[in-house]
């Protein structure tokens, strides 16, 4: 006699069982199939066709009611199963009972609904099936403003979607960047440029409040205080196995339902196939495994034996125009190494894993032709060690050429400009190199190209190798670090030239031989990106040095000091009591006077600073910077106020500067000092800015030092008034800081660009020192404030540890 | 070998560091990517930097104090400095992160 088969669910999974089974033993069971969408089985993954136009939900059924009436299966669509009861072994359905002698649950996943006021209003739809799908063409036709919660492939897809059929969409997603299961942070950009590029919004690191409206979903609150308007909003954050029935038939249920090797549950007459299962701890999304489990539930049910295996993975994103390609693993295992090609004019990125000689991840952007190879080594664990130099060329590789670094500037025309401060073009160099000029002096000395800020001078020696070829041997540049050939000129030019605003930008668009970077070019990338771009970048604390990250010192034991402000060097009874009562409290070991007119309290444990900061905030006591490569100290001298030779007010105008100065960020650190009168008692004439009053106004020179190198201050101009003082302060400092290589003291810099050029910048050019002291305090809206109060408020818990065990061992 | 959560994957920064104390000193669980954690000793063999507070690149740290570059996925000192740092099994699940038992535990008993 036949045996008795259900099916619950007439997803892939179970559709492909059914087609092992009627194949390979039509007559084994007399079969029943539950579904609760009113339809049979289609190819769910061409949801995303259907959405964006391409297909039609006819192309993309797999199983029709005639291929259901040929193998004699009985089709119970759009009713739900009420409950399975595993002792009478009964299948309750809505419209009867169905007995089973073997059931097969494949109910698939259900979206993961975040929790989120709104969350039922009408307009909020997740993706799963045909209705959601057809919710959304429906939705779409109405224009208007969508906004898709997640980032991951589902959600990317949706939002394609729906920007294909004309909506305006914007992409929420909770991590950095965007698929991060998949894709690495560069490949992750690359998709955010191509999904913008086609007028998509993503916001990433962004955490959705609430869905706000009456009845109808209106916008989207997100954590940030930020309201999205929104016609309709997809959640697309994640799917989880639908295990109900399991777990009320006293199944065992982890996350899903568990199953052996054989697909079978914990009820040996129960099996499970599909994204509903668990098995040794995994889940299943995709559907390479799920017709593997297809296939070994077949044989199980026919008494065959076989055994599911998991395998390697690899995912594409099916948006049209975002070509990706992700395998295997690329984020965890010890002992592994990375290899990384990048080609920035292409927008292509590919990195491969190895371990061992071994391949084991793969992930590329812009150019998949060979993900497939890749993805054959993965899953056969090919040795790989003799082809391991050309292995990122792929397949193909037969020692093809390596491209041309010059090519980009043999290709620019001659009108192209190379010198943007002296307005040289390509076309004046040529010149000047035919008529004799060989060097990068000569041409200097004849078009003025790359003699002012400097920044250009890569260009114009690769502009005289183009021409001279041979003839011209290139100085050996120094490039940043071992991640780049570039060098700290290169990288400024270019991070203006080509707007790049973020450090994954600037790795991928500048062909970074690195994941992320090192710990040398890191805090130069961070620096060049916050000066640049004060607005848009955010300054990444994790590219700091321990100092600048945690807004003190770290001494040799690694105990921190802390060094408050005082402003001019000027304090006062209640705030010197406030830090002798911290001292105390914190049991500050030493006590200590510094160069820069303030006290500096030495030995202070790391996870005590947010207390001892809040402490000393509370007597009025900010951060002193005494860490950063920003503002140090303005010294003053006591000026007209008690000295008898003062000419000007010193104390005063330090206490303005430094209140205008502090918190910027500049290449190196940067310390000024302003004194009363030409004896010079605050030492100004060796400060990488210095004032001198005298009695007719106050000379400011710049470029001192008294480190490494002791150099005493050049004069930049004297100036009658205060306020001028101050604006010229303002403009060398705004000069300095965008054209300035990462720690290079302000003299070096005055060194590269000569003293000529910035007296040209910012004492004959008022328009230009205007316009500089116009960015600096731009650049000062976002930085001028006390980062301990902000640690204090925001960061105090990353000071403790993570975990504590010597507290809990010890009772 | 049992595993003991200490935390969310989101209570580390992304290219950042946190502490763990024990009683045989503390330990360093490092965030190399979204979802790639390492934890090793805190301290340098050099001079005893404390690790968690260098700079995270790639799937090393440069300690703080003197630029020494460890793997961590092996230990070992990079380029022309000698040295290794122990390292301990550490893993993510649903977001948690669990580190072996054994490296907080080993020794304490004594």
């Amino acid at each position: 006699m036949k045996q008795r088969l259900v099916v619950i669910g007439a997803g892939m999974a179970s559709g492909r069982v059914l087609e092992h089974l009627t194949d390979t033993a039509p007559d084994a069971f007399d079969i029943t199939l539950f579904n609760a969408e009113p339809r049979g089985n289609y190819n769910r993954i061409m949801l995303s066709p259907v959405l964006s136009g391409e297909k039609t939900y006819e192309e993309i059924v797999t199983h029709d009611e005639n291929w259901y009436a040929e193998r004699g299966i009985t089709c119970r669509f759009g009713e739900h199963v009420v409950n399975i009861d595993p002792e009478m072994k009964v299948v309750e359905g809505e419209k009867g009972h169905v007995p089973y002698d073997k059931l097969v649950i494949a109910t698939g996943s259900a979206p993961f609904i975040i929790p989120v006021p709104g969350k039922d209003l009408q307009g909020v739809i997740t993706y799963r099936d045909m209705d959601d799908t057809n919710a959304m063409i429906d939705a779409a036709d109405e224009g208007g403003n969508a906004v898709v919660i997640g980032g991951g492939l589902l959600g990317l897809e949706a939002a394609a979607g729906l920007t294909e059929r004309g909506m305006n969409v914007t992409v929420v997603h909770l991590m950095g960047h965007l698929m991060e299961r998949q894709l690495d942070e560069a490949a992750g950009y690359l998709l955010r440029k191509d999904l913008e590029k086609r007028g998509i919004t993503v916001l990433t690191q962004a955490s959705t409040k609430a869905i706000l409206g009456e009845d109808l979903a209106e916008a989207v609150l997100l954590e940030s205080g930020d309201v999205l308007p929104s016609d309709l909003v997809v959640m697309a954050v994640g799917i989880r196995p639908e295990t109900r029935l399991a777990t009320d038939a006293g199944l065992d249920v982890a996350r899903g339902i568990e199953v052996n090797a054989q697909l079978q549950s914990s009820d040996p007459d129960i099996y499970a196939v599909g994204e509903c299962v668990e098995f040794d701890g995994h889940l299943f999304g995709l559907v390479a495994p799920l017709y593997d489990q297809a296939k070994v539930l077949a044989q199980s049910l026919l008494g065959e034996a076989d055994a599911f295996v998991v395998r390697e993975l690899a995912t594409k994103l099916k948006v049209t125009g975002c070509d990706l390609f992700s395998a295997g693993d690329f984020a965890d295992g010890p002992g592994r190494e990375d290899i990384v090609f990048r080609d920035p004019s292409r927008g292509v990125y590919k990195r491969l894993v190895i371990e061992e000689d071994r391949l084991v991840g793969a992930v590329m952007y812009g150019d998949t032709a060979d993900g497939n190879w890749f993805f054959g080594l993965i899953k056969d664990g090919t040795s790989i060690e003799e082809m391991r130099e050309t292995l990122i060329f792929g397949p193909a590789y037969q020692g093809g050429d390596i491209a041309d670094p010059l090519s980009a500037v043999a290709a620019l025309p001659p009108e192209a400009e190379i010198c943007g401060c002296n307005g040289v073009c390509k076309g004046d160099i040529v010149e000047a190199i035919n008529a004799g000029a060989n060097d990068l002096g000569t041409v200097r000395a004849s078009t003025k190209a790359s003699a002012s800020c400097g920044t250009c001078t890569g260009l114009v020696e690769q502009v005289l190798q183009v021409t001279l070829g041979d003839e011209f041997q290139m100085p050996t540049a120094q490039p940043i670090c071992g991640c780049t050939d570039l060098t700290h000129e290169d990288v400024r030019r270019l991070i203006k030239g080509q707007e790049l605003k973020s450090q994954v930008a600037v790795w991928q668009e500048l062909g970074w031989t690195t994941p992320n970077g090192c710990h040398v070019c890191r805090p130069a990338i961070n620096y060049y990106l916050l000066a640049d771009w004060p607005l848009d970048y955010q300054d990444d604390p994790q590219s700091r040095f321990v100092n600048e990250r945690k807004h003190a010192n770290i001494q040799k034991d690694g105990t921190f000091s802390v060094v408050p402000r005082m402003w001019g060097g000027i304090t006062n009874p209640a705030e010197l009591r406030a830090i002798a009562d911290a001292a105390d409290k914190y049991n500050v070991p030493t006590v200590k006077v510094t160069g820069g007119q303030r006290i500096d309290l030495l030995g202070v444990k790391g996870e005590d600073l947010p207390a001892i900061w809040s402490d000393l905030n509370e007597a009025g006591l900010v951060s002193g910077h005494a860490y950063s490569k920003g503002l140090r100290t303005v010294k003053t001298c006591v000026g007209t106020d008690h000295c008898r030779f003062g000419t000007q007010d010193s104390t005063g105008l330090g206490i303005k500067l430094e209140k205008i100065l502090w918190g910027s960020w500049t290449p190196h650190k940067l310390k000024l000092a302003v004194s009363g009168c030409p004896r010079n008692c605050a030492e100004a004439t060796c400060k990488d800015i210095g004032v001198v009053c005298v009695d007719s106004g106050y000379q400011i020179s710049i470029g001192g030092a008294a480190g490494m190198d002791v150099k005493e201050t050049e004069l930049l101009c004297q100036v009658p008034t205060e306020d001028e003082a101050i604006e010229v302060v303002m403009a060398v400092t705004q000069a300095y800081r965008e054209g300035g290589k990462y720690l290079d003291r302000l003299y070096k810099w005055l060194g590269k660009v000569g003293m000529d050029w910035v007296k040209a910048q910012v004492v004959d050019d008022l328009e230009n020192r205007a316009a500089l002291v116009a960015r600096f305090e731009l650049s000062q809206s976002i930085y001028r404030k006390d980062p301990w109060a902000e640690h204090v408020k925001e960061k105090a818990q990353t000071y403790a540890p993570i975990a504590d065990f010597t507290l809990e061992a010890a009772e | 070998m049992s595993w003991i959560d200490i935390g969310h994957i989101d209570e580390v920064p992304l290219r950042g560091a946190r502490l763990v104390k024990t009683h045989i000193g503390c330990i360093a669980v490092f965030r190399t990517a979204e979802t790639e954690v390492y934890a090793a000793t805190n301290s340098c063999p050099h001079k005893g930097g404390p690790l968690s507070e260098g700079i995270v690149h790639g799937q090393s740290v440069t300690c703080p104090l003197h630029n020494w570059v460890f793997d961590l996925n092996t230990g070992e000192a990079q380029g022309a400095d000698n040295g290794r740092i122990t390292t301990y099994p550490v893993r993510l699940e649903d977001g948690r992160i669990l580190l072996d038992d054994s490296a907080v535990a080993r020794r304490s008993a004594a």
